[in-house]
């Protein structure tokens, strides 16, 4: 009886496609697909040119190949790089208008968005492949002058907003998958906060992955004017899927003077199956710049799914007294990839950061932790501190600690410790005493090495996250 | 970069033809690599190519008027040590000049000249250039259960002299069963814009324990590179300590293989600079067998514009359970301008393990400062106290009491 639970939900949960007709761009990356891409999202001419620059840089620069985890060669020209429901076209005014067929899909997920808005008091900005379908509580949101809308919406209705940020913190002229972003991006949250105003609810996008061979390019903009608050949330399933699928999300935060923001993040894409076939690579470049003085950027994340989970958070701490925080759980398990981390760059006075990273590796598993912690010169009176640890299951998976720690300021302290080690055999015989048995027991302690940063997520995804970690370890201890 | 006449060099060095070949092969290896970049990952925070362009911009990689024949032992005078009172080595300019055992029955060690195996390490530019121009080879073979009386001195003297602006040489151990051998490794350098390049290898075998003590201290503007390459077997201990404050550039590279169970590596130093100084120790310690341990402990202490680099990796193999790997690097800066980095890096493929790192650094605590001051010391008392006691841990790390003590009046702590 118990093996036929375990059984099922060894099986990924989120396993299923939903078959709506899409409409693709050509197959292929160049200059047409690009025009494609802007001529049926309907763009301004700036944006047009904008992405196309970023093309040609694209065309000279290299994929970065220190990363830990290698991937077999992506052929880019063999993507496609649009494909949107049918429905979206004639765009739905309310929920009812919304495809059935997705709503459903929404339920299997978790996220009926009729209950949402009825209960939780969240506007759901829900992304399926890759156009904004259904967007709510608007008007909650008008009231307090806040802007939540799809990136597609925000470059028609206040380009100057996005004019002046787009690109001002990944610039197009960045690494290789930013900037591959920033040429076919397709669409993504916007998000400005004017000035004064504490966002009234947590706002939140999930993201989905549907369409076959469909890569997908997230661009998120989230703007904090002056001495306001917003709380995102972002999570991520995906349907169960034999091919490898490039996920290369763009993530900019900006917090002026005196603001805050904390983005958290569950992400539990397809990992691929026991023998390692499939699974989505997880190629996001997520950066926050606290750009004024007193300004807080927070990153919480719970990783768990994706063959390859490769991406950095980071904070540069420009404006002086800045925070910058990062907490984070990376579990792989079977043939999972991670090599994640964080960049806390410290340029402003008295700025501060604060590193929580756990990382778990199981079965044939690799997980790095790679992390840079750079105090500048200027940064007088900065601090920054560090905990990395990771726990390891059997002797088949590897735990990885790759810190880059750069002082360049007498004044400041930098304090960095990390730990490996496994689950002691008293802590499994303690529990299982007490009649819980191996698998709840070490859910348990796992929940317990990890609270640390389960406790920065909002009250919805604590919920969801725990679950997750349960779930993730499963068939993992023998 | 030049080309070299190799049969000129071979006959003011007075060796056999024999290794000309490989010794032009390994030449041909380094040109083509050249010297370190930025674009090595070893060599991201210090870009030796950049410093040697800067540095020593005629750089000649030999010189016919390498000082051969210097026999001037007034130089030894100047080393805070009553060498007579020991054994020692003399090398000068890369030439082993004096072997002097006198304390030791000289059966039970065995001294060899020509090296028969060049060290493979590919990829590794400067081992190819030491494998292509060392001047001269040294290893010692302790033989089965012999014990040092006193430590070993190895004096590396260089004079002012010199013509060449590039030393290599190698010196090698071999530790056979149940030995043990101390050695104070003392690096006396009075040249100007020199490269220097030591290649290192020690093997311990079972049941044998070697302390290396490596001591760098005199004021030159040298470049200095050593690489230790280090194979422990079955409970053998090796134990490294080294501290710098001497040489404007000093790059330690220290590799240690666990190769046997109950092994055991610690390596420890104290890095105390000044001015531009700039020191960079590379540690990799590889845990190959069950059972093996490894500990590190590196102490910084920075002022003017010095900069000093840890980069230490912990290797655990996937059948190397029942790991202990700690690693401690701690830095002081006490002043604007100067800069340290760290990168403590793990790998770990096995899960039965206990490893750990810590990595912290800033400025001197201002209440302890305080504290002293108020008990009646002056800012520099206060400051020195605390500089000793941060120093103190490392150097009660040294086993051989003999070198502790010597190394408290080098450092001229109490």
């Amino acid at each position: 009886m118990r093996e036929n639970e375990i059984d099922k939900l060894k099986e990924y949960k989120y396993g299923f496609t939903t078959d709506i007709e899409n409409i693709k761009s050509p197959k292929g990356l160049n200059k047409k697909t690009i025009e494609f891409i802007s001529k049926i999202k309907n763009e301004p001419d700036w944006m047009l040119s904008w992405r196309l620059k970023a093309f040609e840089r694209l065309q000279k620069i290299k994929e970065p190949d220190w990363q830990k985890p290698k991937y077999p060669k992506i052929d880019y020209q063999d993507l496609y790089y649009y494909s949107a429901p049918k429905t979206a076209n004639s765009k739905p005014k309310n929920l009812d208008e919304v495809d059935p067929k997705l709503i459903e899909t929404y339920k299997k997920l978790g996220i009926p968005l009729n209950e949402q808005k009825r209960l939780n008091g969240i506007a759901v900005d829900a992304v399926f492949d890759s156009v904004s379908v259904a967007t709510t509580f608007k008007d909650k949101l008008n009231e307090v002058g806040v802007i939540f809308c799809s990136i597609s919406e925000a470059i028609q209705k206040h380009p100057n907003l996005v004019k002046k940020y787009l690109g001002s913190v990944i610039p197009i002229n960045d690494h290789y998958f930013a900037t591959l972003n920033s040429a076919v991006f397709t669409d993504g949250s916007f998000v400005y906060i004017p000035e004064g105003v504490r966002c009234p609810m947590e706002l939140s996008t999930y993201f989905r992955i549907n369409a076959s061979q469909t890569g997908q390019f997230e661009r998120t903009l989230i703007i904090a004017d002056k001495n306001s608050y917003v709380s995102y949330l972002e999570g991520c399933t995906a349907p169960m899927r034999d091919e490898n699928q490039l996920h290369a999300a763009n993530v900019e935060l900006i917090a002026l003077e005196g603001a805050e923001i904390k983005y958290s993040t569950v992400q539990n894409w397809y990992p691929g199956d026991e023998n390692g076939n499939g699974g989505i690579y997880n190629f996001v470049t997520k950066r926050g710049l606290c750009k004024e003085k007193n300004s807080k950027i927070s990153w919480t994340q719970v990783e768990t799914g994706s063959a390859i989970t490769w991406k950095y958070p980071s904070c540069i701490l420009q404006g002086d007294n800045s925070i910058g925080e990062f907490y984070s759980i990376a579990i792989t398990n079977n043939h999972q990839k991670a090599d994640t981390g964080t960049k806390m760059i410290h340029l402003g006075k008295n700025t501060k950061s604060k590193i929580i990273s756990k990382g778990i590796s199981a079965g044939f598993a690799d997980n790095t932790y790679r992390g840079l912690v750079d105090i500048f010169p200027k940064a007088k009176n900065s601090q920054n501190f560090t905990q990395c640890d990771s726990l390891l299951m059997g002797n088949k998976c590897g735990a990885h600690t790759v810190p880059y720690i750069k002082n360049r300021n007498s004044d400041s302290n930098i304090a960095h410790e990390a730990t490996t080690s496994k689950i002691s055999e008293d802590q499994l015989f303690y529990c299982q005493q007490r009649g819980l048995n191996s698998e709840e027991a070490v859910s348990l302690i796992v929940n317990g090495f990890c609270k640390e940063v389960l406790q920065q997520l909002p009250m919805e995804f604590a919920v969801e996250a725990q679950k997750l970690v349960g779930i993730s370890l499963e068939g993992s201890v023998g | 970069m030049e080309s070299i006449d190799f049969r000129n060099f071979l006959k003011v060095l007075n060796l056999s033809e024999k290794n000309l070949n490989s010794r032009k092969k390994e030449f041909d290896k380094f040109i083509s690599l050249g010297f370190p970049s930025k674009k090595s990952e070893d060599w991201k925070f210090i870009d030796l190519n950049k410093i040697i362009s800067k540095k020593i911009p005629n750089l000649k990689f030999f010189n016919e008027l390498v000082n051969v024949n210097f026999h001037n032992k007034n130089y030894l005078k100047d080393i805070p040590l009553e060498i007579e009172n020991y054994n020692y080595i003399l090398s000068v300019n890369g030439f082993f000049k004096e072997v002097n055992l006198k304390y030791e029955n000289e059966d039970k060690i065995e001294l060899i000249r020509e090296n028969k195996t060049l060290s493979e390490n590919t990829n590794h530019s400067l081992t190819h250039l030491n494998n292509a121009l060392y001047f001269d080879y040294l290893k010692i073979v302790i033989k089965e259960k012999y014990i040092f009386n006193q430590p070993l001195i190895f004096i590396n003297l260089v004079s002012d002299n010199i013509e060449s602006t590039n030393i290599n040489f190698k010196f090698d151990i071999v530790m056979e069963k149940n030995s043990s051998l101390s050695l104070l490794d003392f690096n006396y350098d009075k040249s100007e814009n020199n490269f220097i390049n030591i290649s290192n290898h020690f093997i311990l075998r079972e049941n044998s324990i070697l302390k290396n003590y490596k001591i760098n201290l005199s004021n030159n503007f040298n470049l200095n590179y050593s690489i230790q390459n280090v194979d422990i077997y079955k409970n053998s201990i090796f134990e490294n300590f080294l501290i710098s404050g001497g040489s404007d550039l000093v790059k330690n590279e220290i590799i240690c293989n666990l190769k046997e169970e109950f092994s055991s590596a610690f390596v420890n130093g104290i890095i105390n600079l000044k001015k531009d100084q700039q020191h960079e120790i590379r540690s990799k310690i590889y845990h190959l067998s069950e059972n093996t341990k490894s500990y590190q402990l590196i102490k910084c202490s920075l002022k003017e514009n010095s900069k000093a680099v840890y980069q230490g990796k912990i290797f655990v193999d996937s059948s190397a359970q029942k790991t202990d790997g700690y690693q401690l690097s701690k830095a002081i800066l006490l002043n604007e301008g100067t800069e340290f980095n760290a990168k403590p890096e793990l790998e770990i493929y096995a899960d039965d393990v206990k490893c750990s790192h810590g990595s912290s650094s800033g400025n001197l605590d201002e209440n302890k400062i305080f504290y002293l001051m108020t008990r009646g010391l002056n800012m520099q008392e206060a400051k020195q106290i605390l500089l000793d006691g941060f120093y103190l841990e490392v150097i009660e790390k040294i086993t051989d009491n003999k070198i502790k003590e010597i190394i408290k009046i080098l450092m001229n702590i109490k």
